[in-house]
């Protein structure tokens, strides 16, 4: 088994899976999670270490595994020597940040979560190191912004915590989101999401058209994680997390993968003017901002954060320089600052652990009390400002010669030389001040504990980081050499130029300059009072207020539209449904170059339709001007259905006219029964704009209706309806087509709809059920609710009409009639018996259970279709046949005539049960256990 | 002769019936009977989409009448995907119903949850646009009737509102039915595509009038702007199950516009051909917008989830407007992905509402919740998904569409419409999962007992919490296993970009012979 051949994934799933145990393991034993984090840690680099030979030797290796050929998706890892070189620092510098954390973390915070949290982001920084697709780096990229948001809001009690974590999600999670919009692209011009594919395509991207855009949203995610200006104002707020999280996100690992990118990407975009002024530009801000407000700032972390922003300015500024030079100088301060900057940090956060303040006008003279960490702390220091004998000192040397280099290009840029000077300036006054402030200057003022050196365990990490500081200032060649020269042969993807990591250059440009940062830095440290005072005097930008006032405003915005467009209304819904169906299908008609009619000849007008339609108008119109009234406006829209029935008659649908005229005494006699219970009239509720609004709405929905209906009338028209006048008899044994379109042809579809009303029988039991409305006081004015007449009569009624349903049942299939009818017939014959007897008298009668009608009507006709499959046809296929009875003579038979009774059942059933249900809503207290 | 398409109808369909009756045997009785349904239905489905991998479109006749006179049922491999995950679905959504005692809240909820599975999966199984009319109703009135179970005064009123928009669709469908069948004289929507191919220009416009009217009626179920105002407040204020299994309905109105405008306005459609595309692809981009700035205004978690779904939702609509293959292949991915995660975070939505004693689940600060980091990380699993963050399925999704526009005139729009909308998401979320577990009132210790019920914070009823995991696993499964699913998606996208099989296999079938038919001399 070749190790080498599956490590890499290891490497970076390993500290997921630590992140599981850790939390776990926390149940049981507070200090298991850091051990299980450390351990794993020191796994995944063992696991690097059998690649190192080959990867030293200039060998890359990928290890690639389907994941979504369609798309271009691999699980795909890559080791090369700038991908080893961060995955070095990611995991050294964990493990030291680990080992500083278990002894940092107080006993009240939980060590699971923290270790969970930080594993988690771990792994997925070596994930973002070791993407061989670009996809899964993108992946991993945004996985970063989101475990540095649990990070950051570890201490989640905190104001500060919680606002800084959601500013740093917010703004990396936009540069993440544009990273996948940089990285489709990317992928759209090569042809490839595969690293390899993408570095070896670079002349094709910088001539391709998408070029800017593409390097635009990449560049985007560079400064958002990076901390470039004006993306630079999360970075400071994070610093609310626990300091070890600060150590590792803002040195060797979060704010880093940004310029990881640029290294990653440089022979693919770099090269170009658009490269060099986004890049360079941003990276100069940034420098310059952050050194300079750094000095400012009274709180060691603060100092530090601005720090942070202003080397990671250097860093993108020499990568904008575009030269092979510049990525030299660029990671080989990638190193030194992940070294200097994760000391420092760790030491602020000891100072922090052991004095209780973080204010440096408070923390004076620490020397004699910590003299151990002062020492640590003096050394780290110098190495940010670029002493010599210190790493910082050899990469802003390079730093330097790169910016003098790059100024003789041309006649402006003179100017570059002298802003990253008095960037240096700056960088040397506040080191100074980190130095001078905290551990000279007199005596500590107030601090909340007496301070002391911290335990052990808790230094070593420091120490280790100091030493390499010192090693590397000391001894280039010996150290850092060959893994900056395999990570910057795979940053440029070709042999880099020949470089000199010698401490002595012998006098020149850039040694002057840093003379004149370390000499005027010093000056403007020692007159740093009178600018510490003019600094306060005045007002700052302050982005973060900035982003609050955006994202206020959109919050804002975002609860106007949703008040203004979904308020939860009902006629608003309503209305916009018409408009959208006036705009699109009118739209829908006037994109074709079709004529509004037909040429179809239209019948006569003759006398009785004519009055038919005036009456219909007539009614609608007095529907809407009584519709406060309501029980006029009910009987107003009875007229209707009737008028409506009639046309059915007239146009020989009597199937259709009897149906509408039962539905019809139905529905008005359950609405009735509804009304009971509202107020007689509705209040007025809306105002004149909204009136005008309605009527235009309903004014062109009414035209338009009637548009669309004459667009289809005035057209011939021929369809399937001759197969069913031709099969009918043959095909469906009845003479009635109507009637065997509903049991037969279209079967399903009654069967459907029989399920509907079932439905809407249940659904009003539901609903009502255990509700209990008192009636409208006005209704109580007739004391004999039950006048001895109608109770008569209705009793002698319901057997005739009862025996009608019979009669019309049975015939359906050959004459106008059928279930349908016939249940709605029987209905209204119950509920008479119902209104005029009460409801307590019939139901000691009927002691029918309405539910098991509605159960058994579906049954009935479920089965009618279920028969047919036993013998081989599909669902609902019918069949009949003719029997001889005595004396009546033939008689057919179809098996459709029992489909039709499961639907007089369930219309029977579910007309009764709602009537039922309505007219007990106001006796439900005599019984709650309902029916 | 096969009974394979009409499976997923007939077994709801007789549970639903036998539910009903055994309704004086107990909420025991009914609870095995729909569990036990349910069941064979995850297996039938199973078989069901097997088959439609297996075998080019299959069809069904009803009553043994053939196409386009009778009704047909066509089992296509994106019915049997829509069937597959709505019982899924369902599974989970009952169980939680059950362990939750949603189910005995009111009345007939077994009832109401059958006969709603066999609206929908009759819905993807129709191939007659009146009778995809019938399940629209069906699903409408069993949706209704779920969404009030329960009572309450905020149910109802949404329930209103859910229920009058919908019924205005209905009417609109008559309409184009209506208007359809008018001037094309047919109902089957195989033969309504191949009569709409050969239509002259003289009648061209009537027929787009009734397409596009259609989409409107498919577009209020899918809830697509400015149609989805019934949505918000229904989702938000229903039992946590039933909003939980409508994380399908929506998809319902998706699949609707996917195959009646599909057939009817596909490429074959000649002038009329891609009739609705545009106002896809253009009033998905304003839908996930507006959602956007839903998701930010919500004042509680569920109204939040509602709107979470808007804008899945719009992401749908918007990659079926792109119009490709490869888009169609993303979409139906992305449906995956967009109905189980839904479902699940409205379960999750439930149990933090619970745990947030008076609070709810209102956007207050309020006290702890019991086993807060296990429900926070759950809720964070959850975002992630939901907002298309990596690693989860959103993500992937999201990526699969976005890659698919590329070549689009659009990409751009669709580019920066999904990010920016993702990114409001996002922040969003961290806004309000950050004060429902982050910023917790102290627990005051020392005070009076009656005081202490009164802040208190709730009780988690942990059961059913299997539906939550198997819901929200989806979002690593297809991640992991994108490979697999995908080749579904896309078998069933390049099924769909050629309907000349469905078209043929509808409209050559023939019945079974020599049915028992006798007529009288």
């Amino acid at each position: 088994m070749n190790l080498l051949a599956f490590n890499l994934p290891i490497v970076v799933l390993l500290p997921f899976i630590a992140a599981a145990a850790a939390a776990y393991s926390a149940k049981f034993n507070r200090l298991a999670a850091a051990w299980v984090s450390g351990i794993a840690t020191i796994i995944s680099l063992a696991l690097l270490i059998p690649a190192a030979a080959a990867i030293f030797g200039g060998e890359t290796i990928i290890q690639n595994w389907n994941w979504l050929h369609q798309a271009g998706l691999q699980f795909a890892f890559r080791l090369d020597g700038l991908a080893m070189l961060f995955s070095f620092l990611i995991l050294i510098i964990g493990l030291l940040v680990i080992i500083y954390a278990r002894w940092y973390l107080a006993a009240k915070d939980s060590m699971g979560r923290f270790f969970a949290y930080l594993m988690m982001f771990m792994g997925s920084m070596l994930g973002i190191v070791m993407s061989e697709n670009l996809i899964q780096l993108v992946v991993f990229w945004e996985l970063t912004s989101i475990t540095s948001f649990l990070l950051i809001s570890y201490w989640q009690h905190r104001k500060d915590a919680r606002e800084g974590a959601r500013m740093a999600l917010a703004i990396t999670g936009a540069g993440g989101l544009a990273l996948l919009g940089g990285v489709i692209l990317l992928g759209h011009i090569v042809g490839s999401y595969q690293l390899s594919d993408v570095l070896a395509s670079g002349d094709l991207i910088r001539n391709h058209e998408l070029y800017l855009p593409t390097l635009i949203l990449i560049l985007l995610a560079v400064f958002t994680k990076s901390a470039q200006f004006p993306f630079h104002f999360w970075l400071p707020h994070a610093m609310a997390a626990p300091t070890p999280v600060s150590a590792y996100l803002h040195s060797a690992t979060m704010v880093k993968a940004g310029i990881f990118l640029l290294a990653r990407f440089f022979p693919a975009l770099s090269g170009t003017d658009a490269w060099m002024w986004l890049v360079g530009g941003a990276g100069m801000a940034t420098l310059l901002i952050g050194a300079y407000t750094a000095l400012f700032k009274h709180d060691l972390k603060g100092l530090l954060a601005y720090s942070t922003i202003s080397h990671l300015g250097l860093i993108t500024l020499l990568f904008g320089f575009s030269s092979q030079f510049a990525t030299v100088a660029a990671i080989f301060h990638i190193i030194n600052h992940a070294t200097f900057k994760a000391s420092l940090f760790m030491v602020a956060g000891i100072i922090d652990h052991e004095t209780g303040s973080r204010d440096m006008r408070k923390l004076n003279g620490l020397l004699k009390y910590m003299p151990h960490t002062a020492a640590l702390a003096i050394i780290a220091s110098l190495a940010m400002a670029g002493v010599p004998l210190l790493n910082g000192f050899l990469s802003k040397e390079m730093f330097f010669a790169e910016a003098v280099s790059f100024s003789q290009g041309n006649s402006f840029a003179w100017i570059i030389p002298v802003l990253v000077t008095i960037a240096g300036v700056f960088s040397v006054a506040y080191s100074l001040r980190f130095v001078h402030d905290v551990f000279f200057n007199g005596e500590p003022i107030d601090l909340p504990r007496t301070p002391h050196e911290p335990p052990r365990f808790m230094k070593i990490p420091v120490d280790l980081l100091v030493i390499v500081c010192l090693a590397v200032g000391i001894l280039p060649m010996y150290t850092v050499a060959p893994i900056l020269d395999i990570a910057v042969t795979a940053s440029l993807q070709s042999t880099p130029p020949e470089y000199s990591l010698a401490l002595w250059h012998g006098v020149n440009l850039p040694l002057i300059m840093s003379a004149i940062a370390l000499g005027v830095g010093a000056l403007v440290y020692f007159r740093r009072k009178p600018l510490i005072a003019n600094y306060e005097r005045h007002e700052h930008i302050n982005a973060k207020q900035y982003f609050q006032k955006i994202l206020a405003a959109v919050i804002r915005f975002s609860e106007w539209l949703s008040a203004r467009f979904d308020k939860g209304s009902l006629q608003n819904a309503a209305a916009w449904t018409l408009f959208a169906t006036l705009v699109i299908s009118a739209y829908g008609f006037i994109s074709f170059n079709s004529p509004l009619l037909g040429d179809r000849t239209l019948l006569p007008m003759e006398p009785v339709s004519m009055i038919a339609a005036a009456v219909i108008i007539v009614a609608s119109i007095l529907t809407l001007a009584w519709h406060r009234q309501r029980l006029q406006s009910l009987i107003v829209i009875g007229v209707v259905g009737l008028i409506t029935s009639l046309v059915f008659v007239k146009f020989s649908a009597p199937d259709l006219a009897l149906t509408q005229l039962s539905v019809e005494v139905v529905t008005i006699v359950l609405l009735l029964l509804a009304l009971y219970f509202l107020p007689q009239t509705t209040p007025k509720e809306t105002g004149m704009s909204r009136l005008g609004r309605d009527a235009l709405l309903a004014i062109a929905s009414g035209i338009g209706v009637f548009l669309f209906t004459m667009m289809v009338l005035s057209r011939d028209f021929s369809s399937i309806s001759e197969y069913f006048l031709a099969n009918s008899v043959p095909g469906g044994g009845g003479t009635n087509v109507v009637n065997v379109i509903l049991v037969d042809f279209r079967g399903f579809d009654t069967l459907g709809e029989i399920i509907v009303l079932a439905l809407a029988g249940l659904g009003i039991y539901a609903m009502l059920q255990g509700l209990h409305i008192n009636p409208h006081s006005r209704f109580r004015i007739n004391a004999d609710a039950h006048p001895v007449i109608l109770q008569t009569f209705s009793r002698l009624m319901l057997p005739l009409m009862l025996l009608v349903a019979v009669f019309i049942f049975l015939r359906g299939h050959n004459l106008p009639g059928g279930g349908f009818i016939a249940g709605l017939i029987a209905s209204v014959a119950l509920i008479v018996v119902y209104l005029s007897n009460g409801i307590e008298w019939t139901q000691s009668r009927l002691r029918v259970d309405m539910h098991m009608v509605i159960g058994f009507g579906l049954l009935i006709a479920t089965t009618t279709g279920l028969a047919a499959m036993l013998v081989g046809y599909p669902f609902l296929t019918s069949a009949f046949s003719h029997i001889h009875w005595p004396v009546v003579g033939d008689f057919e038979l179809a098996s459709a005539i029992a489909f039709d009774l499961g639907v007089f059942l369930v219309v029977v059933g579910s007309s009764v049960i709602s009537l039922v249900q309505l007219g007990q809503l106001s006796h439900k207290p005599e019984n709650p256990e309902g029916v | 002769m096969t009974h394979t398409p009409f499976l997923p109808l007939i077994l709801p369909l007789i549970a639903g019936i036998l539910i009903l009756l055994a309704k004086p045997g107990g909420i025991k009785l009914q609870r095995t009977l729909a569990i036990t349904a349910t069941a064979i239905l995850v297996a039938a489905s199973l078989y069901v989409m097997q088959s439609a991998l297996q075998n080019p479109p299959q069809i069904y006749a009803l009553g043994n009448w053939k196409a386009p006179f009778g009704i047909v049922l066509v089992l296509d491999q994106l019915s049997a995907f829509m069937v597959l995950i709505t019982s899924l679905l369902a599974a989970a959504a009952l169980w939680f119903a059950i362990r939750q005692n949603t189910d005995t809240e009111g009345a007939h909820f077994h009832v109401l949850f059958q006969i709603q599975l066999f609206g929908i999966n009759g819905a993807f199984l129709t191939g007659d646009l009146f009778n995809l009319f019938v399940f629209f109703e069906v699903l409408l009135l069993a949706s209704y009737g779920l969404l009030l179970h329960g009572g309450g005064r905020l149910k109802t009123r949404a329930g209103l509102h859910y229920v009058a928009i919908n019924l205005i669709g209905s009417t609109l469908f008559l309409f184009a039915v209506g208007a359809l069948y008018g001037i094309l004289g047919t109902l089957n929507m195989a033969d309504l595509a191949q009569k709409i191919a050969l239509l002259p220009a003289s009648e061209q416009g009537v027929v787009a009038t009734a397409g596009l009217m259609l989409f409107v009626v498919f577009g209020v179920k899918a809830a697509m702007f400015p149609l989805y105002l019934w949505l918000p407040q229904a989702y938000a204020n229903t039992s946590a199950p039933v909003a939980a299994l409508f994380a399908i309905m929506t998809k319902v109105g998706i699949y609707a516009i996917l195959r009646v405008h599909g057939l009817l306005f596909g490429d074959a459609a000649g002038d009329l051909a891609g009739l609705h595309i545009d106002w896809l692809l253009w009033l998905g981009l304003l839908s996930m917008t507006f959602a956007a700035f839903g998701v930010i205004a919500a004042k509680n978690l569920r109204q939040q989830v509602a709107y979470l779904v808007l804008a899945s939702v719009a992401t749908l609509l918007v990659a079926i407007g792109i119009n490709t293959e490869q888009a169609l292949s993303a979409a139906l991915f992305y449906l995956i992905h967009s109905t189980f995660i839904a479902g699940g975070l409205f379960l999750l939505a439930d149990y933090i509402r619970q745990g947030r004693g008076h609070a709810e689940d209102a956007f207050v600060r309020a006290h702890s919740m019991p086993s807060a980091i296990l429900i926070g990380s759950v809720f964070i699993f959850a975002a992630l998904a939901i907002s298309g963050m990596p690693p989860l399925s959103g993500f992937l999704g999201k990526f699969l569409i976005l890659q698919s526009a590329l070549d689009h005139p659009a990409f751009w729009w669709i580019l920066g419409v999904v990010l920016t909308s993702s990114l409001l998401i996002i922040i969003a979320l961290a806004r309000s999962g950050s004060l429902l577990f982050y910023n917790i009132l102290p627990q005051e210790e020392n005070h009076a007992p009656d005081n202490a019920q009164q802040t208190s914070s709730g009780k988690i009823n942990m059961q059913g919490c299997g539906s939550i995991i198997g819901l929200l696993s989806v979002g690593a499964i297809l991640v992991l296993f994108a490979q697999p699913i995908y080749n579904v998606t896309d078998s069933i996208a390049q099924q769909l970009n050629q309907p000349q099989m469905y078209l043929q296999n509808v409209l050559q079938f023939t019945p079974v012979e020599n049915a028992h038919k006798e007529l009288v001399e």
